[in-house]
């Protein structure tokens, strides 16, 4: 086996053994039980409101309004896993004492971070595309309706908390467990407020406003998947139909072509350059 | 020139955290199945000096090689076994599956006879199966010791491997360190406990300030502090005298009249010479 395959491997077992994995799948269950509790009763009440309006389709309107929700709730909740999977894989551990008779071991540090990170984002990336596919077929089962895109909103929202992941592995190189923590989930939060932004230049239609969201979503570019993942779901939508998607609250996501893929490997192989240069220097 | 490198090899190494300077240029050299062991203050920097030899801690200057190869490279690390003084095993894990999950990480094929062997070493032989967190800070620190052994590395860097120990457990470590010698494993053994290093150590090296003191065997550092001689009249120090003097003083004590019950000569231990050296309180 491999020196990355052991680590992912041990980290994993970790998980395993500390019953992580029993009270995420706990808690998803809980969520997606509430999802669908509310998909159903927002299902009766479209029922109800017969045709809407002429030229609206409801049930698009609905369903694409709830999966953006659910969308937004599996980010979070994949961020917060990708954040407590990595948040002291490094620092904290060498604070407790536990990363050194590993890191003494011929694998070499390089070897160390990628098992760490392949475990995580592994793990991560199953998890958010799992509960991003079964709300769509939550949606689907009370509301007539299937997202115009499904596999690349799919694995957007995978890429997206790989990126966190990769943040948070690096993070916990150069800071404390806590401190590590606290600044992923303030770098979540202003990756999503400049998605909020972003969709409220586009339903005010302020450039300004749209310029900051996308510089920001460049920057942290989580979200810029996330915005994708949100586009792509109604990509086909258009007319009265799309007007009412852009009023909602996922509605007017921004898109960022085709080149967010080759930055988001930039990306992700810069951070790793940077952590491992930190982690080749940090003395242990 | 010998063929084979010395297990562990420094020269001028220097270690700097800001404005301390933790290693002044220490050299020192430990050669293959030789035990020394390390003594010095707190902070007199040994520990810094074995984390620079494991990859822990890079040096500011200066060169740490293990058995020929720099020190934190793949090849030193794969020559190595190590023990820190501050050290904590995933508790989850059992005993067992520790040394297994080193034994991936060192490559070592010895499979569960090794494991088994090493755990009967250190006395855990009758626990395999027992999860780090219900064991106590001795038998963490023994099986420490098994996992720093797996690989049959050829240097063990051992920092306080004893120091939760009871008396018991002391001694099954140091029957394991005379084990080691005979079979060529070289160890550096940082301890607090001069007792313990004077018993079994081949070679003693003093570090104070980031600097090397003293070093020699346990015998040269260790010197005469004269004869006590016990006559009638109570025990008397001869602070001068050495063994050669024993006949004269015992000759005129008789020829004055004296009767002689016991005769000592007295060596300062280990711990005289290194107070004097460091400094003691």
């Amino acid at each position: 086996m491999s020196g990355v395959g052991i680590v992912a491997g041990f980290a994993l077992r970790e998980s395993v053994r500390r019953r992580v994995f029993v009270v995420v799948a706990l808690l998803t269950v809980a969520f997606l039980g509430l999802y669908g509790l509310g998909v159903w009763r927002v299902s009766r009440e479209v029922t109800e409101f017969g045709d809407f309006q002429a030229g609206v389709e409801p049930d698009t309107v609905a369903g694409a309004t709830l999966l953006g929700l659910a969308m937004f709730a599996t980010l979070f909740l994949g961020a917060i896993l990708a954040v407590f999977l990595t948040l002291n894989a490094v620092r904290g551990d060498a604070e407790r004492g536990l990363l050194q008779p590993i890191v003494v071991r011929p694998l070499g540090r390089a070897t160390f971070l990628l098992g760490r990170y392949v475990a995580a984002a592994g793990v991560c990336v199953a998890y958010t595309v799992f509960v991003f596919l079964a709300s769509v077929v939550i949606t689907h089962l009370f509301i007539d309706w299937w997202p115009d895109r499904l596999l690349t909103p799919a694995l957007q929202m995978g890429v997206a908390v790989a990126v966190l992941a990769a943040l948070a592995l690096g993070g916990s190189v150069l800071l404390s467990s806590t401190a590590n923590g606290i600044a992923i989930f303030m770098l979540f939060g202003a990756g999503l407020t400049a998605g909020l932004l972003g969709q409220i230049g586009e339903a005010l239609d302020s450039d300004t406003l749209q310029d900051v969201s996308q510089v920001t979503s460049w920057i942290l570019p989580f979200e810029a998947h996330y915005q994708d993942a949100l586009s792509e779901i109604t990509a086909d939508s258009s007319g009265f139909t799309r007007y009412a998607i852009n009023l909602g609250p996922f509605g007017g996501a921004q898109e960022f072509g085709a080149f967010l893929w080759p930055y988001t490997v930039l990306y992700l192989s810069a951070i790793a350059l940077v952590s491992l240069w930190a982690f080749r220097r940090r003395d242990l | 020139m010998s063929a084979v490198p010395d297990a562990l090899s420094v020269t001028d190494l220097r270690k700097r955290y800001g404005a301390n300077e933790a290693l002044k240029g220490v050299d020192l050299r430990v050669g293959e199945g030789e035990l020394v062991g390390l003594l010095g203050p707190n902070g007199a920097g040994k520990s810094t000096l074995v984390k620079i030899a494991c990859g822990l801690v890079g040096p500011s200057s200066g060169t740490a090689e293990v058995a020929g190869a720099k020190a934190g490279s793949a090849a030193a690390n794969a020559a190595l076994g190590y023990l820190a003084e501050l050290f904590r095993f995933p508790d989850w894990l059992s005993a067992d599956e520790l040394l297994q999950l080193h034994q991936k990480l060192v490559g070592s094929r010895g499979g569960a006879a090794e494991r088994r062997e090493l755990l009967e070493l250190v006395a855990l032989g009758d626990v395999p199966d027992r999860r780090v967190g219900h064991m106590s800070k001795g038998m963490q620190q023994r099986l420490g010791i098994a996992q720093a052994m797996l690989g049959d590395p050829k240097l063990l860097l051992l920092d306080e491997p004893t120091s939760a120990l009871d008396p018991a457990g002391r001694r099954t470590v140091r029957e394991l360190l005379e084990t080691l010698r005979g079979r060529g494993v070289a160890v550096l053994l940082n301890s607090h406990l001069l007792s313990e290093v004077e018993l079994v150590c081949d070679r003693v090296i003093m570090i104070a300030r980031g600097e090397v003191v003293a070093a020699g065997t346990p015998a040269e550092l260790s010197h005469a502090g004269g004869i006590e001689i016990t006559t009638g009249r109570g025990a008397r120090l001869f602070a001068q005298a050495t063994r050669e003097d024993i006949p004269r003083l015992v000759r005129e004590l008789v020829q004055a009249g004296e009767d002689v019950y016991e005769i000592r000569v007295i060596r300062s231990s280990l711990e005289d010479t290194y107070l004097e050296l460091v400094g003691g309180r």
